[in-house]
């Protein structure tokens, strides 16, 4: 009886204990939820004009925007006034291996990044972005942020050498150019997008960006140096998966990448809808330069 | 750093040129030019729409693709005293050499102060808007055949509260004395620019690129870097009480013609043309390509509450050299002239020594 209970159990003991030390440094890993292309059936995208189409609204549901890296539920800003409303969902981080590589003096910065997210000073030109997070003075988002804040995009292909982004966060746009050689001539908000094929993916090329976008409200940033790569990868008709390598010699020790799925979205005649914040911000801004003050 | 390079004095300029204010309206509509009606403009155009097929894309629909241009001399309204719709080649020449100087900001002859805010001069302008339309109109408004907006209505003792108010407005801001933020014109706010129709020629970045999908005409004005997207499914607008700066779009082709209607306009003193009713206000637009690189774009608008009956204007449009692009127009983010506009009024009101000696000039 004995023996033949040991018999059991020290086969399926032993195959825990592979299992396990087979597993353990991978669940360190992969315990983040990335999005993995093998979780979907083999898909090839329907064509237009030879190439995948793209075409259609599109989402991330990330909280990549409060935070690319792991991140608690906060209260967010004046919870004295905004209650639950100004609340801030915990999210998993979604870059890979979890945090981004800064160089040391950089992460000093992200904390003072954080620090002053909600300061505006604009009374000086020269330090005029010194302060706060560029989403809360509705300034252009930039490339990776555009792609996961929380708001719809549209991607429209056709059959120029252009394949048009159009987000609905600021009414910000980006104008991809396929197989483009020319450099970026200046320094953009949304940068210099140049694309190819790859196969089914779409691989947007990103520099010429200006230094001062944030990733997040975290204060997650870059430098004039930062060049971006991105891989748009159909995996079925309702999503894309992405993938974006972020370089930057002068703030990390090294590339590093986030990735996550956008879903198409399917609602009936929905479409984009106008977000023109700069209203909103018009007090924070200017307010200390209206008639009776100082 | 990079910022827009305009000081708040030489900022009146361009925001005069480009805001469609109730105060352009009152001179615009109080004049109506004696002329003969000319219709000829509208049979040429005619003409030459037939001449050319355009090709089409994989998915059926007539093709506009590319980045285009509407920059003219050729005014809104046909000025006083010219009689002819079309002129002859050499009336044209005349026409085009006369609107060019007046035009011109390289020009020195207007005395110290005009001097001053013709330093913003035409290195930064379009130098298309010196040049006719090249079918030779003295107007862009081909209906009524005067080729002048109709006059204007008797307009509600709401409105006129708020057009006096928007007047005084503009007055204070003419003096370098405006009061607040949100006082100031949507242009010099950065909220919309020639990105709100109907589409007319400014002194620069006077682009639009055109991009299409199955399904989807999509019109990106370079201000500000809004897209115009526009669903040819046949879908109902947006319910009645979503309301957008730039309106509800919905567009379907009648032959090669892209035609589009926009409501929803938000009733924000300002938001459509010339401070016209946006509840009322009607715009139907057509584009029609008529050679590889250009374009016929034609406009009507309508309201019964601010014209006596509907107008319609035809912009040509012209592709631009390949070589060249559009670029990102930022606007908001580096909005350093409502900071000086507005600090300069403050210094003023400590210091009247500061204030200046005549409302500025418009050009």
């Amino acid at each position: 009886m004995r023996t033949r209970v040991w018999r059991v159990i020290t086969p399926l003991g032993f195959a825990v204990i592979v299992a396990v030390v087979w597993l353990l440094p991978v669940a360190g890993q992969q315990a983040r939820p990335t999005p993995q292309a093998s979780a979907f059936p083999a898909y090839k995208a329907p064509r237009l004009d030879g190439h995948p189409d793209l075409n259609g609204i599109w989402q991330a549901f990330v909280t990549a925007n409060i935070d690319l890296e792991d991140h608690e539920a906060q209260s967010g800003p004046y919870p004295e006034m905004l209650g639950a409303y100004g609340g801030w969902p915990a999210g998993q981080s979604i870059v890979e291996g979890g945090t981004i590589p800064y160089k040391p003096e950089a992460l000093a910065k992200k904390k003072q990044n954080v620090a002053n997210r909600m300061k505006v000073d604009v009374s000086n030109d020269k330090t005029w972005h010194d302060l706060g997070d560029p989403e809360m003075k509705c300034y252009m988002p930039g490339i990776p942020r555009a792609t996961y804040m929380p708001f719809p995009f549209q991607i429209v292909q056709g059959t120029s050498p252009y394949i048009l982004m159009a987000y609905e966060f600021a009414t910000a746009t980006r104008t991809i150019r396929m197989d483009w050689k020319q450099e970026a001539p200046t320094d953009t908000w949304m940068g210099w997008s140049r694309g190819h094929w790859e196969g089914d993916t779409l691989v947007v090329d990103v520099t010429g960006q200006r230094e001062e976008t944030w990733f997040d409200r975290a204060g997650n940033y870059h430098s004039d140096m930062l060049h971006v790569v991105e891989r748009f990868t159909p995996a079925s008709a309702y999503h894309l998966m992405y993938e974006a390598t972020i370089e930057d010699p002068k703030v990390y020790t090294r590339p590093w990448k986030i990735s996550f799925p956008l879903y198409r979205r399917t609602e009936k005649n929905l479409q984009l809808l106008e977000y023109k914040c700069v209203p909103w911000t018009e007090e924070m801004l200017y307010g200390k330069f209206k008639k009776g003050t100082k | 750093m990079k910022r827009q390079f305009l000081s708040s004095v030489l900022f009146a300029a361009l925001a005069a040129a480009i805001i469609p204010s109730a105060f352009v309206l009152a001179q615009t509509g109080a004049a109506p030019a004696a002329s003969k009606p000319a219709p000829a403009a509208k049979a040429a155009t005619a003409k030459t729409e037939k001449a050319w097929t355009p090709k089409k894309t994989p998915w059926g629909d007539p093709d506009l693709q590319g980045v285009w241009n509407d920059a003219t001399s050729t005014p809104l309204q046909r000025p006083a005293g010219k009689g002819e719709a079309v002129l002859n080649e050499e009336q044209a020449d005349q026409f085009a050499e006369q609107l060019a100087n007046d035009l011109s900001r390289d020009r020195r002859d207007g005395g110290n102060e005009v001097d001053v805010n013709r330093a913003y001069n035409e290195h930064w302008m379009d130098a298309r808007r010196l040049k006719i339309t090249q079918d030779r109109r003295t107007s862009l408004i081909v209906d009524p055949p005067d080729g002048r907006i109709p006059p204007t209505v008797q307009i509600s003792p709401e409105r006129q509260k708020l057009r006096a108010e928007r007047n005084a407005a503009a007055a204070r801001f003419n003096a370098g004395m405006p009061d607040v933020a949100t006082e100031l014109s949507l242009p010099i706010r950065c909220i919309i620019r020639t990105d709100s129709p109907p589409y007319l020629p400014t002194i620069y970045n006077n682009d639009f690129q055109i991009f299409q999908s199955p399904g989807y005409v999509v019109i990106g004005p370079e201000m500000i870097h809004s897209a115009r997207i526009i669903p040819l499914d046949g879908r109902p607008h947006l319910g009645p009480t979503l309301k957008q700066w730039l309106g509800d779009t919905r567009g379907h082709f009648e032959g090669n013609t892209l035609v589009i209607e926009t409501t929803n306009f938000r009733p924000d003193d300002g938001t459509v043309y010339q401070g016209a009713n946006p509840d009322t206000f009607k715009i139907t637009e057509r584009f029609t390509r008529v050679a590889d690189d250009a374009i016929n774009y034609e406009f009507t608008v309508s309201d019964p509450l601010t014209w006596t009956k509907p107008w319609t204007a035809m912009v040509p449009w012209t592709k631009i050299d390949p070589k060249e692009q559009m670029y990102e127009y930022m606007c908001h983010e580096d909005n350093f002239d409502i900071v000086h506009l507005l600090s300069g009024a403050r210094a003023r009101e400590k210091n009247p020594a500061l204030n200046l000696q005549q409302p500025t000039k418009t050009r």
